[in-house]
């Protein structure tokens, strides 16, 4: 069972990855659109690779919920557990 | 049609010789090949291993996070775009953002990044197809780059003519800027095929040389245009870039000019989906057809940058285009395929061409064709094989683009 900050390190590197963002900005309290600046398309592109590394299922529905780093890990740890 | 004059005030490329226009320009007279081995780990399974990478990879010069929006071709666009938009010293020159225009060609579109989501697809399901798929693979998505960068708001064209593309874009900037419809346009093509299912097709259809791909075998040589034993041409990539121009807007910014771009001409075969028609009847019309826009005296005519792919019937057919324009003057006018060195860039290839016939006139040195050790006794025409000087006072120059489904562009520019 992965600790909340070991699913923020790796969502870091994916929001790295897709939008170029340092991972080191990439903090619970961050809002992807607001502060760091990832638009609608890349936020599909980490969702689906989140999708993919954490080996769980986040439906469109659900996307526009997480407005912060810190939703979408708490989502991750939820489909998880 | 006006009497507008364009001139060429721009130019970028990166090239399976060069990353930009001075070390391509420079391979080129110096009859340096960039046709290699390829070592894609897929290469393995087709009957042709060669090909014409681009000598410096796009990754080294654009932004990750940007590159990685964007399908090959269109990277290539970008880089080209870039350092002719540099060298045309347009930055900050308070250009209206409605009085830029784009065209820039491929001849394929994104074809990497459709098979690529298409594997994907297939290995992984639809969930793991890119959202920017669409985007990135659309063929005219190296032009909406281009016009995104440069906040270009005329029209932003992708005129799709296979191999004549690229041409065919310079010939469509010129009419853009006659019309009044832009007083600069980045024009240019680019092409990214260098992919098992492209590559497959090719040498299916005879067309891509299966000659050199062996171990041990030299890939330099076998791009040999007019040669006897040319049997095929060789997939190259990458992009090209030109800055064409109003004179007067040119004039009133004080820019340095390469060349006047005179004269544009395009027509069709309509003979044969793939093959050139025999006798080069619509390449003969297109070649004319810019002489005469340009009002051109085919006297003046000196250098000719061939469409010669290195295939057995579309080199002689070219032959007989200029000696049916040019008749005696044929004699005078120095002829080359510096696809000899970079392979044919498809959709890339009639602006790479362009960016080297305006070097030619700009330097007043033809580039020399390649391998061609035993030239073919049905071409009668002057190909140096080392690289010439062209005369001084008053010269044009011609590059010629062919393409699939019939297509024939010819631009003609002068010097300055």
């Amino acid at each position: 069972m992965a600790t909340t900050e070991e699913i923020r390190a790796d969502l870091a590197d994916i929001v790295n990855e897709v939008a170029g963002v340092d991972a080191d900005d990439v903090q619970l309290d961050k809002s992807f659109v607001d502060d760091l600046d990832v638009d609608s398309l890349s936020m599909v592109e980490v969702v689906v690779a989140a999708e993919e590394k954490f080996g769980v299922t986040i439906p469109d529905d659900e996307v526009k919920n997480l407005k912060t780093v810190g939703d979408a890990v708490a989502f991750i740890e939820r489909s998880q557990g | 049609m006006s009497s507008t004059r364009v001139v060429v005030t721009g130019l970028g490329t990166t090239s399976p010789v060069g990353g930009d226009v001075p070390t391509t320009w420079q391979a080129m007279l110096a009859g340096t090949s960039g046709v290699r081995h390829l070592d894609d780990d897929w290469v393995d399974s087709l009957p042709v291993r060669i090909g014409g990478r681009v000598a410096v990879e796009p990754s080294e010069v654009l932004d990750r996070v940007k590159a990685r929006r964007l399908d090959r071709s269109s990277q290539f666009a970008m880089v080209a775009a870039e350092q002719a938009w540099a060298d045309a010293g347009l930055e900050g020159s308070g250009l209206e953002p409605e009085r830029l225009g784009v065209a820039v060609a491929s001849g394929i579109g994104g074809v990497t990044t459709l098979l690529a989501n298409y594997d994907a697809l297939l290995e992984k399901g639809a969930r793991r197809v890119s959202p920017l798929a669409v985007p990135m693979l659309m063929p005219n998505a190296p032009a909406a780059n281009v016009s995104l960068k440069y906040g270009a708001r005329a029209a932003v064209h992708a005129p799709t003519s296979a191999c004549a593309s690229g041409n065919e874009a310079i010939a469509m900037a010129i009419d853009l800027i006659r019309l009044g419809r832009a007083d600069v346009v980045i024009a240019g093509g680019c092409e990214a095929a260098i992919h098992p299912l492209p590559m497959a097709a090719f040498a299916n259809m005879m067309a891509l040389s299966k000659t050199g791909s062996e171990e041990g075998g030299d890939p330099t040589t076998v791009s040999r245009p007019w040669d006897t034993g040319r049997d095929g041409f060789v997939l190259g990539e990458g992009g090209a870039v030109l800055i064409l121009e109003s004179e007067e807007h040119a004039r009133a910014r004080g820019a340095k000019v390469y060349a006047e771009v005179r004269g544009a001409g395009i027509s069709n075969d309509a003979h044969d989906i793939a093959q050139p028609d025999p006798e080069g009847r619509g390449g003969t019309r297109a070649i004319k057809m810019a002489l005469r826009e340009g009002d051109v005296d085919p006297a003046t005519v000196v250098h000719v940058n061939a469409h010669a792919t290195s295939t057995p019937k579309g080199d002689i057919a070219e032959g007989l285009m200029l000696h049916a324009v040019l008749g005696e003057h044929v004699d005078r006018c120095v002829v080359t395929s510096t696809k000899s060195m970079t392979g044919h860039l498809l959709g890339g290839a009639g602006a790479l061409e362009a960016v080297a016939t305006v070097m030619a006139l700009h330097d007043r040195l033809s580039p020399p064709t390649i391998n061609l050790d035993d030239k073919d006794p049905e071409v009668d025409l002057d190909i140096p094989t080392s690289k010439r000087e062209l005369p001084q006072g008053d010269i044009v120059a011609l590059n010629n683009s062919f393409g699939f489904g019939g297509a024939n562009v010819a631009v003609a520019f002068g010097s300055v």
